[in-house]
């Protein structure tokens, strides 16, 4: 699987409480649809670190490295590359 | 390496040994195994300070729960592991089940040979010689300095709380769907006097939702409650299994151009249900009505990562260090995130 669909498929499976997933865009902004827990930001940190074996340092968790599903996977391409 | 008695945590569960434990001889070779003298005394007086209780015997398990059932002591145990593994895996499920820190935890047994396998691989874990229980309620890690009403009633959350497990697994459909059908109530109000208490050892225990590891005692809460400058948030959360009591505390210190969150921290027994966000989101709000930006003190600590994940995620910013280790997180307040459809929220 694409990094990126292996992303998409993550955030769809966990995004509970997203009535409208179904529809959810590579752009759209997750955390700004609302109803984002603290447990879903936590699942969220920890499968990115074990799914693609980089370990995101507190300076790495800002909002704008997990906004959209595109902003994670250049997130992830950018920790690669380091 | 040592520590200082007193940076050594409270214990939170009591895990028992069975055979030449709890009771004198060993039930497979035969039934007539007699309870040591006292022992119900001792498991009911932990109890009733809010120590809870577990099992981890190498037996077989019908046989072994049968016997806890006919002595009259089954809902005292919660997440008995009675199986032939290790007993260091069997302190791990328990642990996990429970959600609390390994070095909250306590193992009594008789045999030397797996108090020290379970201290091979989890040297936090304090071992107790089975000899030694008569003197358990003397113990310095068994004597909680609070006992709230919350405490008394730990076991029975516990208790609903595995009911409430038991249904999510057993529940088809979405998880929101579920979720929605426990009819969950979060309160936020304004601590009095009586909440206190409650406050104080919510300090003390709770480590991985904790922004900051601050302890307060009674008489600094006391002083903030009856302070302008101040704002002592706790809360509550209640579904339909019952109440899970008072998991949420926040201390605010308002300042003219903006609100301090000193402390902010959230019961681990609430942790799947998000509802850190919520109490976050209501602060957010109110400083922002009040045209006040956030600030929020922030020490890293091995356990609170995911405070720290949240409060990221709530769009805070670092911002620069303070004393003691913190640093110091701010929110402008240009997007403060909606509850959450499935939980109904009251001010008071």
């Amino acid at each position: 699987m694409q990094l990126i669909e292996k992303v998409r498929e993550f955030i769809k499976n966990h995004l509970v409480s997203l009535e409208s997933y179904v529809n959810l865009n590579d752009e759209d902004k997750i955390f700004e649809l609302g109803f984002v827990d603290s447990l879903f930001a936590l699942q969220l940190v920890n499968f990115v670190e074990g799914e693609f074996k980089i370990s995101v340092d507190n300076e790495d968790l800002d909002l704008e490295n997990f906004s959209s599903i595109n902003a994670i996977v250049a997130f992830i391409e950018k920790k690669r590359k380091n | 390496m040592e520590k200082d008695a007193k940076d050594l945590k409270e214990i939170k569960c009591v895990v028992w040994d069975l055979d030449g434990t709890i009771w004198d001889g060993i039930l497979l070779e035969s039934d007539d195994v007699k309870l040591k003298p006292k022992i119900r005394d001792v498991i009911q007086t932990l109890d009733s300070r809010g120590i809870l209780h577990s099992i981890a015997s190498k037996n077989v398990y019908d046989v072994a729960m049968q016997k806890v059932r006919d002595f009259g002591l089954e809902e005292y145990f919660l997440y008995p592991e009675i199986s032939w593994n290790a007993k260091s895996s069997s302190i791990k499920c328990i642990q996990e089940n429970l959600n609390i820190g390994l070095d909250t935890i306590m193992l009594i047994d008789d045999q030397p040979f797996e108090r020290d396998e379970v201290n091979y691989e989890y040297p936090e874990v304090l071992c107790v010689d089975a000899s030694e229980y008569r003197t358990l309620p003397s113990h310095s890690r068994l004597n909680p300095r609070f006992i709230s009403e919350d405490s008394n009633r730990r076991r029975l959350m516990y208790l609903e709380d595995i009911e409430r497990k038991r249904e999510e697994k057993n529940y088809e459909g979405p998880k929101k769907d579920f979720l929605a059908s426990l009819n969950m109530q979060f309160i936020i109000s304004e601590a009095k006097e009586e909440d206190l208490k409650r406050a104080e050892e919510l300090t003390v225990r709770t480590n991985q939702l904790n922004t900051t590891g601050k302890t307060y005692d009674y008489d600094e809460l006391k002083m903030m409650l009856n302070s302008k400058k101040h704002k002592v948030l706790i809360s509550d959360l209640k579904d339909k299994y019952g109440s899970y009591g008072k998991i949420g505390l926040a201390v605010v210190e308002k300042t003219k151009k903006f609100w301090n969150l000193k402390l902010f921290l959230m019961s681990c027994r609430v942790m799947t249900y998000g509802v850190g966000t919520v109490l976050l989101s209501y602060i957010m709000k109110q400083a922002k009505e009040d045209r006040k930006t956030l600030r929020a003190d922030y020490k890293h600590t091995e356990r609170n990562r995911m405070m720290f994940i949240t409060f990221k995620f709530a769009n805070f910013k670092e911002i620069g260090s303070a004393s003691d280790n913190c640093v110091i997180l701010e929110n402008d307040l240009s997007m403060i995130q909606d509850y959450p459809p499935y939980i109904n929220i009251t001010t008071r």
